[in-house]
């Protein structure tokens, strides 16, 4: 091991200065998501709002973090702008290996810069640099531009907002190295609140190894289990786009605001089309063989005669639902455009995209007007929505800005809050019925990530309640300890809690390994009891009726069932949340 | 002797698992820099990825230019490195033309050694432990078509 302890660096912009802290608590969070609980009760304030300068922005890493395959994400966690409550977000790139390489366990910001700034950090360096200059870039010169400003090419983790971010919206993204990005629950308002358009993190440190054959041996073991599993089929071959005609398959595909869960013209966004004929190169995160990240092509001819530009897009199943069947947009390239520029704007795709099909409804129901929309949004037009992913990332009137709080903050001022596709926050990828919209309804980050509510639904076809609660609170509690170390999910079949312990006990955090139990739940625990404290009330989540006419391949969606599952679910929430 | 070349480059997914395993397996560390070869952008993400890594010179600049002997000529090509005998004094870093050295910050140097052990951990094939002369050490396995 590095360390028995944490070490954080803190940065305060307002002062403009960094203070490096010891903490104890290794044995008992470990890191990851536990370590960021540890430090919003630490600098964090449950009863200040998200944006009160002093609210920390959180990021941290875990004790296995670089020392073995897909140990490569980063746990961001802060005061959502959405919710005003206690909020994580993940995202990996070179983000994880550029903190641990910088030699922290986690970096904590406090304060707001005075003008808009950029934090560049390493194990040997730290500076606060004044880019004023840079206020209202989008995503893709921002990331140009600190490229060429900050040293460390190749190992080093550029974090960025765009103009989105700046201007607070709740949907707004921090983007990861271009492809990635801790995306949803507002973290890029987050930075924008702080004066902060980028973090800059070079990885330019090293340590040794555990003496023996033991790490080294595993290693091996862990490496090849990784890569000799279907992982590397499911995620690199097609990658998680694979879904899309699966969920169309079996009626599950959230498409035109989810008002079907099929569409016909499907084909022309299934994960195949997108390989066969828009995927350019598969990349990945640091430390991770699997390369899961694909990237598409935007070709655009700007000027007669054939004049083209072209940049490259990466995709994967969410933004495909988002951009694609929940819009009726059923062509992979025009697809990636709507992509690419809630790429720029710094918006979370899953969020945008949900907003616009809301719009779009609200819009043929008459609640809305293109005086508000200010083009004709209509289902399976892309260039209406192209524009308007614009007008919503730059907040251009009154709707927009509203809209890019989040769509039932429009839906409760407009109306048509009965088919705003909201669970917690706008809905994920998966129409698959009752416990999915349960867990993303309820869930920690509300997302289709807390737990595997879409599987739950696929295998089971009875309708027990105390079953179904118990999935997803011992789901929730696993991927916690997943989080905490902090692995990528997609390797939750191989790192399950045997091989934690072995990979922990060879680094020599022998007391983590062996009480693996008490720490996931303390630290599932621990995230609801700061979720509660900042205001979350299980109970009192609205699922709206949209949720309760969805039809899918098991039939229509059981409202008493799904009243039962929020019921009990939420009761098993407050039962974890509660103070002692 | 057989030189570690990367011919196939365009298929890289930035992962870093080979300077990784060569900074485990060879060099001891947990690290990124700490390796014979070492991974970098070129110009962005979005332009794909270079590695850095000795090209194993017959005759090798910065053994020439090794005023202790801790950096010696090797069969076929590259440098056998005797760490005990080095002074920090960074002119084989210096000497590279390509930049394939590293020096950490107590001026400590690092460098391929040619021993092909990065090699299986590579997901897309793109390192080749060749024997000098081979196509692949002459670089590139696609043909041209001509203009």
């Amino acid at each position: 091991m590095i360390r028995d302890h944490f070490r954080v660096l803190r940065v305060d912009l307002a002062d403009g200065r960094g203070e490096v802290v010891t903490l104890e608590g290794r044995d008992t969070v470990a890191g990851g998501s536990g370590l960021a609980a540890l430090l919003f009760e630490k600098y964090g304030h449950v009863d200040k709002p998200w944006s009160d300068p002093e609210q920390p922005l959180i990021f941290a890493i875990g004790p296995l973090t670089g020392y073995f395959p897909l140990m490569s994400k980063t746990v961001c966690a802060f005061k959502s702008p959405y919710h005003d409550q206690y909020a994580e977000s993940h995202a990996g790139g070179r983000s994880a290996l550029s903190l641990r390489f910088a030699d922290y366990d986690g970096l904590v910001i406090t304060g707001k810069a005075r003008r808009l700034s950029v934090v560049s950090l390493g194990s040997r360096r730290l500076e606060i640099k004044d880019v004023h200059y840079m206020q209202g870039l989008d995503l893709q010169i921002t990331g140009k531009m600190l490229r060429r400003m900050f040293p460390g090419s190749g190992h080093r983790s550029i974090l960025r907002i765009g103009p989105a971010g700046e201007r607070g919206s709740a949907i707004a993204c921090i983007n990861a190295d271009t492809y990635r990005h801790f995306g949803r629950l507002g973290s890029g308002a987050v930075m924008g609140a702080k004066n902060l358009k980028g973090i800059v993190i070079q990885g330019d440190g090293s340590f040794d190894l555990p003496e023996g054959k033991t790490y080294a041996a595993l290693f091996q073991d862990v490496y090849k289990k990784l890569t000799d599993t279907d992982m590397m089929d499911k995620y690199h071959n097609l990658g998680t786009p694979v879904n899309v005609l699966v969920l169309n398959g079996i009626k599950s595909l959230p498409c035109r605001n989810l008002q079907q869960t099929h569409d016909e013209a499907v084909e022309g966004i299934s994960g195949e089309k997108f390989a066969e004929e828009t995927l350019m190169r598969n990349t990945a995160c640091s430390g991770c063989p699997i390369g899961c990240i694909h990237v598409g092509f935007v070709r655009e001819k700007f000027m007669e005669p054939n004049q083209y530009l072209y940049r490259q897009v990466s995709y994967d199943h969410e933004p495909i639902f988002a951009a694609g069947s929940m819009l009726g947009v059923t062509n992979a390239f025009k697809v990636l455009s709507l992509i690419d520029v809630t790429e720029k704007m710094g918006l979370d795709v899953m969020s945008a995209g949900v907003a616009l099909a809301w719009a779009t409804e609200a819009l043929e129901k008459g609640l809305i007007s293109e005086r508000e929309t200010l083009v004709p949004l209509k289902f399976g037009e892309p260039e209406m929505y192209k524009q308007a992913l614009g007008l919503l990332g730059q907040g251009e009137n009154d709707f927009y800005r509203l809209l890019g709080q989040g769509v039932l903050k429009a839906a409760k001022q407009y109306g048509g809050e009965d088919f705003a596709c909201v669970l917690g926050q706008e809905m994920a990828g998966y129409a698959t019925g009752e416990v999915f919209f349960t867990s993303q309804a309820l869930g920690f980050r509300h997302s289709h990530l807390d737990a595997g509510g879409y599987s739950y639904d696929q295998k089971h076809q009875d309708k027990d309640v105390e079953k179904a609660v118990g999935f997803l609170v011992q789901d929730e509690k696993e991927r916690v300890l997943l989080t905490s170390m902090v692995s990528c999910l997609f390797a939750r079949e191989v790192y399950k809690r045997e091989v934690l312990a072995e990979c922990l006990g060879s680094l020599g955090y022998k007391t983590l390994a062996d009480n693996l139990e008490a720490l996931s739940r303390r630290v599932q625990e621990q995230r609801w009891k700061i979720r509660v404290a900042t205001g979350f009330n299980p109970s009192a989540v609205e699922i709206p009726k949209r949720f309760t006419e969805v039809i899918t391949w098991k039939g229509k969606v059981d409202g008493d069932y799904l009243t039962a599952l929020q019921s009990g679910y939420a009761k098993r929430i407050m039962e974890m949340g509660r103070r002692d | 002797m057989k030189t570690l070349t990367a011919p196939r480059m365009e298929r890289c997914i930035g992962c870093h698992s080979c300077s990784l395993a060569c900074a485990r397996l060879v060099h001891k560390n947990l690290s990124w820099d700490k390796a014979g070869i070492r991974i970098k952008s070129s110009g962005g993400l979005s332009t794909g990825f270079e590695a850095n890594l000795c090209l194993a010179c017959d005759p090798a600049p910065c053994a020439e230019a090794c005023p202790t002997g801790a950096f010696s000529q090797r069969k076929g090509g590259g440098v056998i490195v005797r760490k005990k005998l080095c002074i920090r004094c960074g002119e084989c870093d210096k000497a590279c033309p390509v930049d394939a050295i590293y020096l950490d910050f107590t001026g400590e140097p690092f460098v391929c050694i040619h021993c092909g052990r990065c090699v299986p951990f590579c997901p897309h094939d793109c390192l080749e432990l060749k024997s000098a002369g081979s196509a692949a050490a002459a670089g590139g396995e696609e043909e041209e078509t001509g203009s």
